[in-house]
């Protein structure tokens, strides 16, 4: 077991393209860290870079304490599972899981009981002698986490490994995931671009955005709160309106302005924070779980806003609005109990205890 | 860094330096492309040594006069294009080469789509039938055409005479004697055109068919608009690659006619062959042979100006 | 009247299906004569071949029809694979085929995998050039390649074949497997450099052994075009001792006096055979390499 530890560490293709941009990152022992981002942000060339698949470019990966610039994959004691499991297609399951323990000459018992614990731990005993081809996506998944299981690697990397599987099965796995590491309790680094995987398996979440890390923290830290208006969008589904505003006042009488006739007093915890941005372009950021129906009775910071209904899409366990606040189109999300129709208006409220305010200069959540 | 992990520990880092051992991976990564030099080696030497050493020798024996004692310069070319037999080899290298490709192409393209129209278990066996001519290697096949054609009693006259007509003696007049070496080369060649089109017609997707006769298009409207466009890159690679083969054709020619009657269904390489090998005149018949160069040098570019839009496409 | 109406509605859409049908059915029947047609052109020289090989020579000079057998003779076979000279040049064939395929496959695998994987200065011009080599057609320097052979002392020599024939088959095959290898997919390899193999190991371990259909194809393509050549030994081979297949029917047994039609067939047969036997089971491999050729860039 091992703690990895990324020191300014930055990846360039031809001196122009900058892919990762010097970022620092520290995993401890036993962690399962998560890496997400939209395609192109620099996860998976990050993930490659611990595994030693890519060259750095410039800092320091250490593994357990040790530099592993340079050292190859094969000595980084590491393990990984691919998006596409490259599993060796001419091999049955027990040789694939097999494979890596014969390169490194162990004895043919120890190789033996270590794949049969790893199929034990997944639940795979019966396909030991079948071929890749005759599995399905998640046997296929099994396998290539059983792969890396055997090794007893210093750390486990996954790259996306859940994208080829369906809706259902990407949902079981992930559970399994989960099981798996609590069971084997192996320092894991988890690349995914679904912030739904990353926040239901990661004990820290590392977004990322355009090469740099954007916020490191616990899932819950980051949805409650973002630092970076990326951030704010990225986590949560539907994701986060951002509704232009402005805040004006003095002292303790500070009001959150969002159009002529609509202007609300901020919450008074908020005041001391927001006292500095008076006067200027901001963004408002609410999500739409904070965007609902206007209940009965009225609690403290939560504001009155009818509005007329664009579009509703019944999700079931609730209803998803879309309407417009000066001009701007956000979404909400409503009881199923209530009778929204698309076309009419619907009283709704704002809870602004949620609220976040975004310096739109800069990007950051103040 | 808007992360609290991170930026504790960045300050302390301030100044750090990369480690310096970049040098030993620069050297990995150069006893890596020595490795992957060594492993082409054996091609490299044998393309080098029996392909290209070759062509320059050959231009340079090209240059000699017969016993090779002298060196005299274009006069082997000059005496060539001046001969009235060597111009008869040009005609026929051209006429042969052509009509046969148009013919394998055309018949190619036809059976390929006829293929096309059948289910695939019986594609399979139709395949396989129609693959036969391509696998008996040509210069034993070509003995059987002989067989069958040559003299006043081959089987073709037999059945000419049961229909009353006059036997033919077809290898003695020149122009049933170029038709037979074509017809022969187009029997041998087409299913090579029709295994690539089949394939490639396999690869166009069925819903523009679909879509084609859904916006009215009738069967020959479909191959115009549909097939063609597709198949046109892969047609101008056979079709081009055919040219290069045919032009320096060898076999056929050889067992069926050996450029007779009066040399005028020799193509370069039997005409070389039998100058360079048959009457040892080395010089002249490697001059004869670079005659199939130009060619080769131009269709190449194209050819491969076409397998690379090929793999672009990935069609 | 609206029984009326339902006729109508159901009459309309039954007529235009069966005329779809009836299209089909024309399509699918035009496709089957034309097959049969091109079936019979293809087939009428091996199958007059056949029949010849199982005649007796006077049946053979005799004016009956040439298209039919009148009596039943496999004398020509039986005398043919007596004959010493058929069974110099099938062995002779054997043998040479046999090692260039070898030779083959390992220079075009490693270079393959060279190409395909690992790269080096200049690669992708030199996997070009192995394309354009391929290109390359044997008429163009079977006469240099004459001199050279005769300053080896390889002229009238089998093994000279053995020298030559890898420039006919190595370049096509590098090229496909070329295509074979880098269908595979990159995280193979690196899934096996993380679990620890070099690159001896990778490519022994996982590219043969995936690549196999494409190992196959290659092995194919050598053996039919070595098997099949014919103007290298016609040029380079005099004597009947080391003649092959193809130049020893062509050159001895039709100039020989003893040998007619009969046996000249029946030993073409026996030649064709092998490369018709290794289509007719590996006819899909066969034909996945001969379409990769043009298609793998």
């Amino acid at each position: 077991m091992a703690q990895v530890t990324l020191r300014r560490v930055s990846k360039s293709y031809d001196q122009h393209v900058q892919a990762v941009k010097g970022i620092d990152l520290e995993i401890a022992d036993e962690e399962f860290v998560v890496l997400v981002g939209p395609s192109g942000c620099g996860k998976t060339t990050t993930l490659r870079m611990i595994a030693g698949l890519e060259e750095i470019t410039g800092g320091e990966i250490t593994i357990a304490g040790e530099v592993v610039n340079d050292v190859p994959p094969r000595d980084r004691d590491i393990a990984m599972v691919f998006q596409n499991y490259a599993l060796y297609p001419h091999m049955t399951v027990f040789d694939n899981m097999a494979f890596g323990l014969k390169l490194r000459k162990f004895a043919k018992d120890e190789i033996r009981r270590r794949v049969d614990e790893a199929a034990r731990i997944l639940d795979i005993g019966e396909l030991l002698a079948r071929k890749p081809k005759a599995l399905s996506g998640g046997q296929r998944q099994r396998v290539a986490m059983g792969r890396a299981i055997v090794r007893h690697p210093k750390v486990f990397l996954f790259d996306e490994p859940l994208s080829n599987l369906d809706a259902k099965l990407r949902v079981q796995m992930r559970t399994e995931i989960k099981k798996v590491h609590q069971t084997v309790r192996t320092t894991t680094v988890y690349v995914t671009h679904d912030q739904v995987e990353a926040m239901t398996l990661a004990d820290r979440v590392v977004v990322m955005n355009r090469g740099v890390i954007e916020q490191v923290g616990p899932p819950q830290e980051l949805y409650h709160s973002p630092a970076t208006r990326f951030v704010a969008g990225f986590i949560g589904s539907p994701a986060m309106n951002f509704i232009p505003c402005r805040i004006q006042g003095r002292g303790n009488e500070l009001t959150l302005r969002l159009a002529d006739n609509l202007s609300f007093p901020l919450p008074p915890d908020r005041t001391q924070r927001y006292g500095a941005n008076t006067d200027r372009e901001m963004l408002l950021g609410l999500r739409p779980e904070h965007l609902t129906e206007l209940k009965d009775q009225a609690k403290p910071n939560v504001v009155r806003l009818d509005s007329r209904l664009d579009v509703t899409e019944p999700m079931g366990m609730e209803i998803l609005v879309h309407f417009r606040i000066n001009g701007t189109a956000v979404c909400g999300r409503v009881d199923p109990s209530v009778r929204a129709m698309a076309g009419e208006i619907l009283p709704m409220s704002a809870d602004l205890n949620h609220m976040h305010l975004i310096d739109p200069e800069t990007d950051r959540v103040i | 860094m808007a992360d609290g992990t991170t930026t504790v520990s960045a300050p302390a880092l301030r100044g750090f330096a990369p480690p310096a051992r970049r040098s030993s991976l620069r050297r990995f990564a150069q006893r890596r492309s020595t490795t992957a030099v060594l492993m082409c080696l054996p091609l490299i030497c044998l393309i080098a040594g029996l392909v290209v050493y070759p062509f320059f020798y050959s231009i340079w024996l090209s240059l000699l006069n017969r016993a090779m004692t002298r060196f005299i310069a274009l006069f082997n070319y000059r005496y060539l294009l001046r001969s009235d037999t060597f111009q008869l080899v040009i005609f026929q290298s051209c006429f042969f080469a052509i009509t046969a490709v148009f013919f394998k192409a055309l018949i190619g393209f036809i059976l390929a789509h006829v293929m096309h129209n059948i289910s695939g278990k019986d594609q399979k066996l139709w395949r396989g039938v129609l693959l036969v001519p391509w696998v008996i290697p040509p210069a034993l096949s070509t003995l059987g055409w002989w067989w069958m054609i040559s003299g006043d009693y081959s089987a073709i006259n037999w059945l000419l005479e049961q229909v009353g007509m006059h036997p033919v003696a077809w290898l003695a007049s020149t122009w049933w004697a170029r038709i037979w070496v074509v017809a022969v080369n187009v029997w041998y060649g087409t299913p090579f055109f029709m295994i690539m089109y089949l394939a490639t017609l396999k690869s166009v997707p069925d819903q523009l068919y679909e879509a084609a006769a859904i916006d009215g298009a009738t069967w020959l409207q479909k191959i115009r608009y549909i097939s063609l466009p597709m198949l046109r890159n892969i047609i101008s690679i056979t079709v081009l690659f055919s040219l290069i083969v045919t032009f320096a054709n060898f076999d056929i020619v050889e067992n069926l006619t050996a450029g007779a009657p009066a040399n005028t269904t020799h193509v370069f390489a039997t005409y070389a062959f039998q100058l360079g090998i048959q009457s040892g005149n080395i010089p002249l018949g490697a001059a004869v042979s670079l005659f199939i160069f130009p060619i080769l040098a131009i269709f190449s570019v194209f050819i491969l100006r076409g397998v690379g839009r090929r793999a672009q496409e990935g069609i | 009247m609206s029984g009326a109406a339902a006729t109508a509605g159901t009459f309309a859409p039954r007529r235009r299906r069966s005329s779809i049908k009836n299209e089909r059915r024309w399509a699918l029947w035009g496709s089957y004569i034309a097959l049969v047609v091109f079936a019979i052109g293809f087939l009428i020289p091996p199958y007059f071949e056949l029949i010849t090989s199982l005649k007796t020579s006077q049946e053979i000079g005799s004016g009956k029809s040439p298209w039919f057998v009148h009596h039943l003779y496999l004398g020509n076979f039986i005398e043919i694979i007596r004959n010493p000279q058929f069974q110099t040049f099938f062995l002779n064939t054997v043998k040479v085929t046999i090692l260039v395929v070898i030779v083959t496959l390992v220079i075009a695998i490693l270079a393959a995998y060279s190409l395909a994987r690992m790269r080096f200065f200049g690669s992708t011009a030199f996997a070009t050039g192995v394309f354009l080599t391929y290109l390359v057609p044997e008429s163009l320097l079977f006469i240099p390649l004459f001199k050279v052979l005769s300053f080896l002392h390889l002229i009238n020599s089998t093994w000279c074949l053995a020298l030559i024939w890898p420039t006919l088959s190595v370049p096509f095959c590098t090229w496909i497997m070329i295509g074979y290898f880098s269908s595979i997919p990159k995280e193979l390899d690196e899934a096996a450099m993380i679990d620890g193999a070099s690159h001896l190991q990778m490519l022994w371990k996982i590219f043969i052994p995936v690549a196999m259909p494409g190992i196959i194809a290659a092995t194919i393509f050598a053996f039919t075009v070595c098997w099949g050549d014919f103007l290298y030994p016609l040029a380079y081979l005099f004597t009947a001792k080391q003649m092959v297949l193809t130049s020893g029917i062509v050159s001895n047994l039709i100039h020989g006096d003893v040998l007619d039609w009969g046996h000249i067939m029946a030993a073409n047969i026996l030649a064709s055979l092998p490369p018709v036997l290794i289509y007719a089971f590996l006819m899909d491999y066969y034909i996945a390499g001969l379409t990769a050729g043009a298609t793998k860039g």
